[in-house]
């Protein structure tokens, strides 16, 4: 059994005009012990895949299809149980903004709080301690405001109060974003170690294809609202399949790769709104190796080579 | 060049509109507006002032509502309905002057505060702040009571002491229109002081200044209320303060003549509550970050 | 421990410790300079406006009341002394008990002395309720804008606030002390005391509390409707942040998310909101007191106003700038002692 499992996914949201679907028909699964990295430009609804998981997105949205954690259904689980199994089994790690915790609560406070309210240890504060430790901050900072921190170490602070109650699936949604390069390698490396020792899954959110290239196990690329192609993170990276994923690995050149040079490098355009996709392939305007049939065949994902899919026309032929 | 800003700033203009017809609480303040409006346009044109006349009056003291006095009468058998609508003139005409003054000192102050620096600025800001701490009734009473009571001090009174929230909030603005490149580019081609805010802090501080004189109004006609119930307006202007006053000086309260006090009440109450809800539906359309709601 | 310490040590990321002295104490004395300054500009305002103003300022002075020769006289040599100098026997003191009222023949300050406790009273049971109540409402109302409550409580609310509070206490005085539309008027038609009433014992209180009841009910009204639709716009903004939905990942109920982390950053902004408004305050008491016969400094501003009483209103003037400069600075400081934000 799968750890977490998407099965046929859509997210509608109800906008003031229209309906927008963020996502559209995703399958994904994720065991113990991996992490599979999800990568994509903002808007193709990696963020609101996450937040299916706990069922954090507004009253209003339209979710159909099945997300399985540990098993159960949590789009059908009762209220009671959904705020039980939120944290406890399945926490996500926000990205550290300033304005993702309480300004005027010490972070000491506030990593506690799942731990009272579910009740995971004999002795809060001890464990608060621990936890900050295990991020690699003095526990004695617990007493310490939001602000007094640097991005940096408030990011820490988020994964330390994503792992307070030793939860078995990590959801990670752009945690090195608007870090220094150096402090996101820390960040990266702290949290794959953790992954390992406590035997844990995550799921690993970004737009950088780099990062998830190297510290993922499985990769999985969204494009407007759909998993365009899927496999082991440093196959996906070295030799991804669907021209979208070119694009994307073009853009984080491999110093002393000299194929690096004849990759197509950016892409133009923006991606398609939400709420305006095109017909067929959504990726036919901006792609590079596009075909006549492309603009009215919509392709689904199809074998590529041992454990990789791809949703291109191209691919398997 | 020019026609090409004209052409769209109708656009714009255009634009607005729809947006505010979509907002019901805005229409609804609109609607009741057109209605005062029009009552103080034809109002004195089509009641003659003889109903303000002590010696033409021929109903009773303080004589409730009946059908030839359909809001009964005050303590010299004046028809209160009639003299409400003259009123409505007043009121009206005293508010939107007020304001006038009121916008036209903080829009300058605002603007000039926020594009300047160094002394001046400070010295602007200091004069704001000092307007904005100081109580409203006791500033207005004592200027009030050392110009002497006449219509045109009331509006003076009023207006040098709402000026200061609009300064404030116009500063703010200011300093970040400025911020931008093009105000820059128009400095590095020698545009001067006086051409960068007319010409371009101005017209995009507008749309604000536009919502914020809508609520000024609102706020300038509760105190041209309360200084004329307190005796510093015009003692023969029926504004509907000055009405308020009488009732309250001629024992209309303790004669139970709820005629005399409740209707001028309700228009001021109906008056201020139009433009508020107009005042925030131009916000809600102006300030994207929805700071009204 | 753990293998992961080692990467923390090489963290270039500053760490930066609370400090409680050496910058607070600076923005607290500035706070408080600039409120002397900005009570300094009230005396100087309170000097210009009624010795340099054209016109006959001994006109003025006696405008609708008679002084008798001797009065005259000794204005008349106040007033023709060079200005600076005046300026300089003005600023000596201020609160001089000397100064008599032009009206009542009296010491000015002995007056307002008189007249502090019942505004006192008064003020103070209206806001204290206005707070809750108004509060309450807010929450209720921001929390889940849109609904059923919120539309009604804002129309409420809206409604109130375009309302002369003076009005307001009338229309009470008609129809719950005289009577009308089928009620029966039960409340007294002003003042503090039922005459003969001894104020000192318990009876006397609860005379004095009937008696309060329509004032306070009216002044509760007008107050809480600020105050509500203040602490309202607080919530809606404070439900956009983003901490609140990490509190709602975590498992917290809805009613925990909004008592536990939004309504008390809400709060902030909200109670130094209260203590800036000391001025709308201050507005509404003196029409109020005069409708009640409340006998208390707004009534003395309307009976001084009456005169004109230049001197009296010249103190109550000062006296009322005092209390609202007073109250802002009370505000800018609570914000410095309740955000940590502040205080680093």
């Amino acid at each position: 059994m799968s750890l977490l499992e998407f099965r046929d996914v859509s997210v509608t949201y109800r906008g003031a005009d229209a309906d927008v679907p963020a996502v559209r028909g995703v399958s994904l699964s994720l065991d113990a012990g991996r992490t599979l990295g999800v990568a994509g430009e903002s808007g193709c609804g990696k963020s609101t895949l996450a937040s299916t998981v706990l069922r954090l997105l507004p009253e209003s949205t339209k979710v159909t299809g099945e997300v399985l954690l540990n098993g159960e259904d949590i789009l059908t689980m009762k209220w009671g149980k959904l705020r039980a199994v939120r944290w406890s089994e399945a926490a996500i790690v926000f990205q550290g903004a300033l304005h993702s915790l309480n300004p005027v609560q010490s972070i000491g406070k506030q990593i506690a709080e799942p731990i009272s309210l579910h009740k995971t240890s004999k002795n809060p504060n001890k464990r608060v301690g621990e936890l900050l430790e295990q991020v690699g901050i003095p526990a004695s900072r617990a007493d310490a405001y939001p602000h007094q921190l640097s991005g940096g170490q408030r990011q820490r602070v988020m994964i330390a109060m994503a792992l307070a109650c030793a939860p078995s699936l990590i959801i990670a949604d752009e945690p090195t974003t608007a870090l220094d390069v150096m402090v996101q390698a820390q960040v990266l490396d702290l949290l794959s170690g953790l992954v390992r020792d406590l035997d844990m899954g995550m799921m690993l959110i970004s737009h950088d294809l780099g990062i998830l290239g190297t510290s993922c196990d499985d990769l999985a690329v969204m494009y407007a609202g759909r998993i365009v192609e899927t496999g082991p993170a440093v196959e996906v990276f070295d030799r991804p399949e669907h021209p979208y994923t070119q694009a994307l690995a073009g853009a984080f050149p491999r110093i002393g790769d000299p194929q690096a040079r004849y990759r197509p490098i950016g892409l133009p355009g923006d991606p398609p709104y939400p709420g305006d996709i095109p017909t067929g392939c959504s990726f036919h305007p901006r792609c590079p190796a596009a075909l006549t049939e492309c603009s009215s065949v919509s392709v689904e994902l199809r074998d590529a080579g041992p454990g990789r899919r791809a949703a291109c026309i191209r691919v398997g032929s | 060049m020019s026609s090409v800003a004209t052409q769209r700033r109708r656009l714009a203009a255009g634009h607005f509109w729809r947006r505010f017809r979509k907002d019901r609480a805005g229409m609804a303040g609109l609607v009741i507006l057109a209605v005062f409006i029009l009552t103080a346009i034809f109002g004195p044109l089509l009641i003659s002032p003889d109903a303000l006349d002590v010696t033409k009056a021929d109903g009773d003291r303080f004589d409730s509502p009946s059908p030839s006095y359909p809001l009964g009468t005050d303590e010299a058998g004046r028809s209160i309905l009639l003299m409400l609508a003259l009123g409505t003139r007043i009121s009206l005409t005293v508010g939107l002057a007020a304001t006038f003054v009121a916008m036209v000192i903080g829009t300058s102050v605002g603007i000039m505060a926020g594009h300047f620096r160094g002394l001046s600025s400070h010295a602007l800001v200091g004069v704001t702040d000092w307007f904005l701490v100081i109580p409203f009734l006791p500033l207005a009473i004592v200027l009030a009571t050392v110009l002497g009571p006449s219509t045109l001090n009331l509006i003076i009174v009023i207006g040098v002491t709402s000026w200061a929230s609009t300064a404030r909030l116009i500063r703010a603005q200011t300093l970040s229109i400025e911020g931008r490149p093009y105000i820059e580019r128009s400095k590095a081609l020698g545009a001067g002081n006086w051409h960068q805010m007319s010409r371009h802090v101005l017209p995009n501080v507008f749309p604000l200044v536009l919502a914020n004189t809508t609520l000024t109004v609102a706020i300038v006609i509760l105190s041209e209320t309360t200084l004329s119930f307190l005796g510093l307006g015009d003692p023969l202007a029926p504004s509907w303060g000055a009405l308020l006053d009488r009732a309250f000086s001629t024992g209309a309260v303790s004669q139970g003549a709820w005629w005399y006090v409740l209707p001028p009440g309700i228009c001021v109450v109906l008056v201020v509550l139009a433009f508020t809800l107009v005042g925030r539906a131009m916000e809600r359309i102006v300030d994207p970050r929805g700071a009204a709601t | 421990m753990s293998l992961l310490q080692d990467v923390a040590v090489g963290e270039p990321d500053p760490i930066r410790e609370p400090r409680l002295s050496g910058s607070t104490v600076k923005i607290v004395t500035g706070k408080v300079v600039r409120a002397i300054v900005t009570l300094a500009f009230v005396v100087l305002f309170n000097f210009v406006l009624f010795r340099m103003l054209p016109g006959d300022p001994i006109g003025m002075y006696t405008r609708g009341r008679n002084m008798d020769a001797e009065q005259i006289a000794a204005l008349r040599a106040e007033l023709n002394r060079p200005l600076w100098e005046q300026f300089i026997g003005y600023i000596r003191n201020p609160f001089d008990p000397g100064i008599d009222s032009v009206r009542f023949s009296r010491p000015v300050w002995e007056m307002i002395g008189e007249r502090i406790w019942p505004t006192l009273l008064l003020l103070g049971t209206a806001i204290v309720l206005a707070s809750i109540i108004g509060i309450w409402i807010g929450i209720r109302s921001g929390w889940k804008p849109g609904s059923r409550f919120d539309k009604f409580s804002t129309g409420t609310t809206l409604t109130l606030y375009s309302m002369p509070e003076f009005w307001l206490g009338m229309m009470l005085l008609i129809v719950f002390s005289v009577g009308a539309f089928g009620i029966p008027g039960m409340f007294p038609v002003g003042g503090i005391s039922t005459p003969g009433v001894d104020t000192g014992s318990p009876a006397g209180w609860l005379d004095v509390m009937w008696h309060m009841v329509l004032p306070c009910t009216t002044l509760t009204l007008i107050y809480l409707a600020d105050y509500s639709l203040v602490m309202r716009a607080s919530l809606i903004d404070e439900r956009k942040q983003e901490y609140l939905a990490l509190a709602r990942a975590k498992g917290l109920r809805d009613v925990m998310v909004r008592k536990r982390h939004a309504v008390p950053n809400a709060l902030l902004p909200t109670i130094t909101l209260i203590f800036l408004s000391l001025g709308f305050v201050v507005t509404g008491a003196i029409t109020v007191e005069t409708v009640f016969s409340w006998p208390g400094l707004g009534l003395l501003t309307y009976e001084a106003l009456r005169g004109p009483d230049i001197p009296l209103l010249q103190a109550i003037f000062l006296l009322f700038s005092i209390a609202v400069i007073g109250a802002n600075l009370i505000a800018e400081l609570l914000y410095v002692v309740i955000d940590p934000r502040v205080r680093s």
